[in-house]
């Protein structure tokens, strides 16, 4: 069954229609890919979904609720977790206090059980610290816990931007351009560590320009271009389909 | 109908000092994206500098009253200009990398930097210009008669403002400031020297305030050091209300504020003068972020 | 580590808590003012230093909680100390009336609005609004604090007092700051957008970083009109809010530490060099650019949280 759909989204700014009424379904427990070439409408599309613009016409429902009208943050406890294209870290914090923004929704207690230090409040930041560090661990970054973000490599910045993702708890991960600037071997890791959100009951919709690793690791492929949708289908459908080979042998030259 | 015009003329006269003010704050604004908060200290270092250049040099005397203002003018003008491009370079150019907000406390820095330095040196007091620089007479408008100051300073201030929207619409230096405010990477591409630019923008602007400081003291007669925020406060409400960053919106706001102000504290309440202008600056900041003149802009993520 | 930073507080409350046996009226009245300033900077952090929201006008919530206290106490007799939860109520209530339509815009639009509405509220305190708040001139006969049944009167009595409040609030607002509370503030100075997508109702905490700051800067209006016991609109002018706002920057902004030392510098210092009382703003002025250019994070920056992991790897991964 079919745990996010768009109905025929679309999203203008001034004149220039950035998403042109486009649909898609991303089955719950699958991975899915959406690809195009630069200036696609890819990024709005997660943008859509995650709350900060909001479409001119069409519906996004998540587990059969509308989005259109909850608040960013209200459609992360939904169960909704996203990284970001250009790398959006809390870049003079801690490792750990990053991951435990991403633990925030989960927890309850406000200013005043903290000021009086309540039992609960100390319990509650216990089990979110252990919870924070076990997603830590899950992407290989525990021992730099204590280091501030902006110490870390470009690569292990992108690791944390998902460890804080799926701290959110979510039941879809959605990952902008995860591989961006990493190196082969990080590549390699990160195909391991996305089929192993997966194994963890997490649905997965992520944008990525590496051909390889959306080959490799998407059960399905979303095609724009353009802001529209041109192709959508398995691994190799997409590989064989002419409308996504002259999209893409007409943009990119190299 | 006699008390409604000289209100209004009134209210023109400060509009058009609002208006120089704010030409300061929107110009840096459009180039930088930043608040200039030392701004309204600027003018306020115009007003001091106008008076102790009028009581020490004796230009009216030996200029004549008309030619001696404009000398005045033109000194004060210039000497303000300089302070503005020292406080660039000083305050914001090694910043200009920084988080934006470390620039806005650098400005407020800058600003409290100026206001007790003129406290210091003039001293916490009102100070007073002399009298009777101007001839004190009014003069013959269609049947009413306003004071020939008032009339002086709002013609001033339209003739510096055309031959601001003048430089900028037609001068090669003002083709670059327009291209540096609208995107300031592809300006560099373009081969503009976008720290000229920067430069000229922090001598026009401050050049201008000082005018205005001048003006207050020839209009008002007295003059403190703590002026400069209040000043500054309503002419960046006037470049807000004419959309930041947009030159004929400054004037245009500079003006509108003026005369809502004056008109305000005639007919609604004077205790509550000041109280306007920050109620408009409010008021247009929650339902109108852009302005009356200005455009939106998405912010990209 | 943390014994160390428990050895200082202990040691700098031990030193301020002999210094009226030692010192005359005068300069324990020093150290009065010096506490005071410490309160409404510590609560002024929690929307600059924390939040990273500028408020230049955070003499208006001092004002609401100064005034609320004045007026119930001449009018109706309620014992001062008794009001504080109300002045606290009072300008928290003012802050989310004042917040929440402005709460969105961009910092550098929101510092502007602050001086707007803190010239507001004193214009309106000066143009005696709803004709109780004494116009120009305040309100006067202020009736003298107690204690369960000791009145505090003299410079000494009143030490106590503030300085009881301010170690209160730092035991409070240190709590506060190891918390899903503090770091959700810090989360959104340091980039919205992130923290939104996150999961964080930015504009919720923002809100609450104003309504709690407020709250704490009208409870500390309601001891300065126990002080005084006569208040006036010139006491809430927005050069108050800028020395609320400069010994922040200086000292460190978002740190207790910092901030407790600002306000020694920035209130203290002049009255050691009497000299200086004058020039004190220009140099402040000229230290807050230095200070941007060189060192950002002020004379003590906030340090980086501690936390006890479970993993010893980690931490000492991190030393």
């Amino acid at each position: 069954m079919s745990l996010l759909s768009l109905r025929r989204v679309t999203k203008s700014f001034g004149g220039l229609t950035a998403v042109h009424s486009v649909s898609f379904e991303v089955d719950s427990g699958t991975i899915v890919g959406l690809i195009g070439p630069n200036g696609a409408g890819k990024t709005t599309v997660f943008n859509l979904i995650t709350g900060i613009y909001r479409p001119d016409q069409g519906e996004i429902l998540f587990n059969n609720t509308s989005l259109l009208r909850l608040p960013t943050h209200r459609i992360i406890a939904l169960g909704i977790g996203r990284t970001f294209q250009t790398i959006r870290l809390f870049q003079n914090l801690t490792v750990l206090e990053n991951v435990l923004a991403g633990c925030h929704c989960r927890m309850r207690c406000g200013a005043v059980s903290a000021m009086l230090g309540l039992a609960r409040h100390r319990k509650e930041e216990k089990k979110a610290i252990e919870q924070a560090m076990n997603a830590l661990a899950f992407v290989g970054l525990e021992k730099s816990a204590l280091q501030q973000a902006k110490n870390l490599s470009y690569g292990n910045q992108r690791l944390l931007e998902v460890a804080r993702a799926l701290a959110t708890e979510p039941k879809l991960l959605i990952l902008d351009e995860p591989a961006g600037g990493m190196n082969e071997q990080e590549t390699a890791a990160l195909i391991d560590l996305i089929r192993k959100i997966q194994e963890q009951g997490v649905t997965v919709l992520l944008i990525e320009h590496d051909m390889n690793l959306v080959m490799r690791v998407c059960e399905k492929i979303v095609v724009l271009e353009y802001g529209s949708k041109i192709a959508e289908g398995s691994p190799p459908e997409i590989k064989a389909n002419p409308r996504v080979i002259e999209a893409y042998l007409g943009t990119e030259e190299d | 109908m006699e008390e409604f015009f000289q209100q209004l003329t009134n209210g023109l006269a400060v509009g058009g000092i609002y208006a120089l003010i704010a030409l300061g704050y929107t110009m840096v604004y459009g180039v930088l994206k930043l608040i200039n908060f030392a701004h309204g200290d600027l003018f306020t270092i115009g007003s001091y500098l106008g008076l102790t250049l009028l009581t020490s040099l004796f230009l009216s005397d030996r200029l004549g009253p008309g030619a001696g203002i404009v000398v005045l003018a033109l000194m004060v003008m210039g000497l303000v200009a300089l302070v503005g491009a020292l406080l660039e370079r000083v305050a914001y150019r090694p910043l200009r990398h920084s988080p934006r907000l470390s620039a806005v406390v650098s400005a407020l820095g800058a600003s409290i930097f100026f206001s007790n330095t003129l406290m210091l040196i003039y001293g916490a007091r009102f100070q007073v210009y002399p009298q009777g620089i101007l001839p004190k007479t009014a003069i013959d408008l269609f049947g009413l008669y306003v004071p020939l100051v008032r009339v002086l300073i709002l013609g001033a201030s339209v003739v510096m403002m055309i031959a601001l929207y003048a430089f900028i619409q037609k001068t090669k230096i003002g083709t670059a400031i327009r291209a540096a405010a609208i995107d300031q990477d592809a300006a560099r591409l373009m081969g503009i020297d976008v720290n000229r630019v920067i430069l000229m923008v922090f001598l026009i602007g401050p050049a201008l305030g000082g005018a205005a400081g001048l003006m207050v003291g020839l209009h008002y007669g007295q003059i403190n050091f703590t002026m400069g925020w209040v000043y500054g406060l309503k002419a960046f409400t006037a470049a807000i209300l004419g959309g930041i960053g947009n030159i004929p919106g400054a004037m245009v706001g500079g003006i509108l504020l003026g005369v809502i102000e004056a008109l305000g504290a005639a007919y609604l309440s004077i205790a509550w003068k000041d109280a306007i202008a920050f109620g408009v600056l409010i008021f247009i900041l929650i339902v109108r972020p852009t302005g009356l003149l200005g455009e939106r802009v998405a912010e990209k993520v | 580590m943390t014994e160390k930073r428990f050895l200082v507080y202990g040691g700098v409350a031990a030193l301020l808590a002999v210094c009226p046996l030692f010192l005359n009226a005068y300069w324990t009245d020093v150290l009065n003012s010096i506490g005071l300033y410490a309160a409404l900077g510590l609560s002024l952090n929690l929307i600059v230093g924390h939040a990273g929201l500028f408020n230049l006008g955070h003499a208006a919530f001092y004002a609401v909680g100064a005034y609320t206290a004045a007026i119930l106490n001449t009018k109706f007799h309620i014992p001062i100390l008794a009001l504080m939860p109300l002045c606290g109520l009072t300008a928290g209530l003012f802050a989310l009336l004042i917040a929440r339509p402005i709460i969105h815009l961009r910092g550098d639009y929101l510092c502007i609005v602050t001086i707007g509405v803190g010239e507001i509220v004193r214009i309106a305190l000066i143009n005696n609004v709803f004709g109780i708040t004494g116009g120009a001139n305040g309100i006067f006969g202020i009736a003298r604090p107690s204690l369960m049944g000791w009145v505090i009167r003299r410079p000494q009595e009143f030490f106590y007092l503030i300085w009881a409040f301010v170690a209160l609030t730092v035991f409070l607002f240190h709590r506060l700051e190891n918390s899903r509370f503090g770091r959700a503030l810090n989360y959104l100075r340091e980039d919205e957008t992130a923290a939104e997508g996150s999961g964080i109702d930015t504009a919720h905490y923002k809100l609450m970083a104003f309504v709690l700051g407020a709250a704490w800067a009208g409870m500390v209006g309601n001891i300065y009109a126990a002080k005084m016991t006569i208040i006036a609109p010139e006491s809430f002018s927005f050069w108050e809010s800028v020395v609320m706002f400069t010994l922040i920057i200086l000292g460190g902004s978002g740190s207790i530490p910092g901030v407790l030392l600002g306000a020694f510098l920035i209130v203290g210092l002049p009255e050691v060099f009497r000299g200086f009382t004058n020039a004190r703003m220009m140099v402040f002025g000229a230290a807050m650019i230095a200070m941007m250019i060189f060192r950002t994070g002020g004379i003590l920056p906030a340090r980086p949280r501690r936390y006890e992991l479970l993993k010893e790897e980690a931490a000492e991964e991190s030393t």
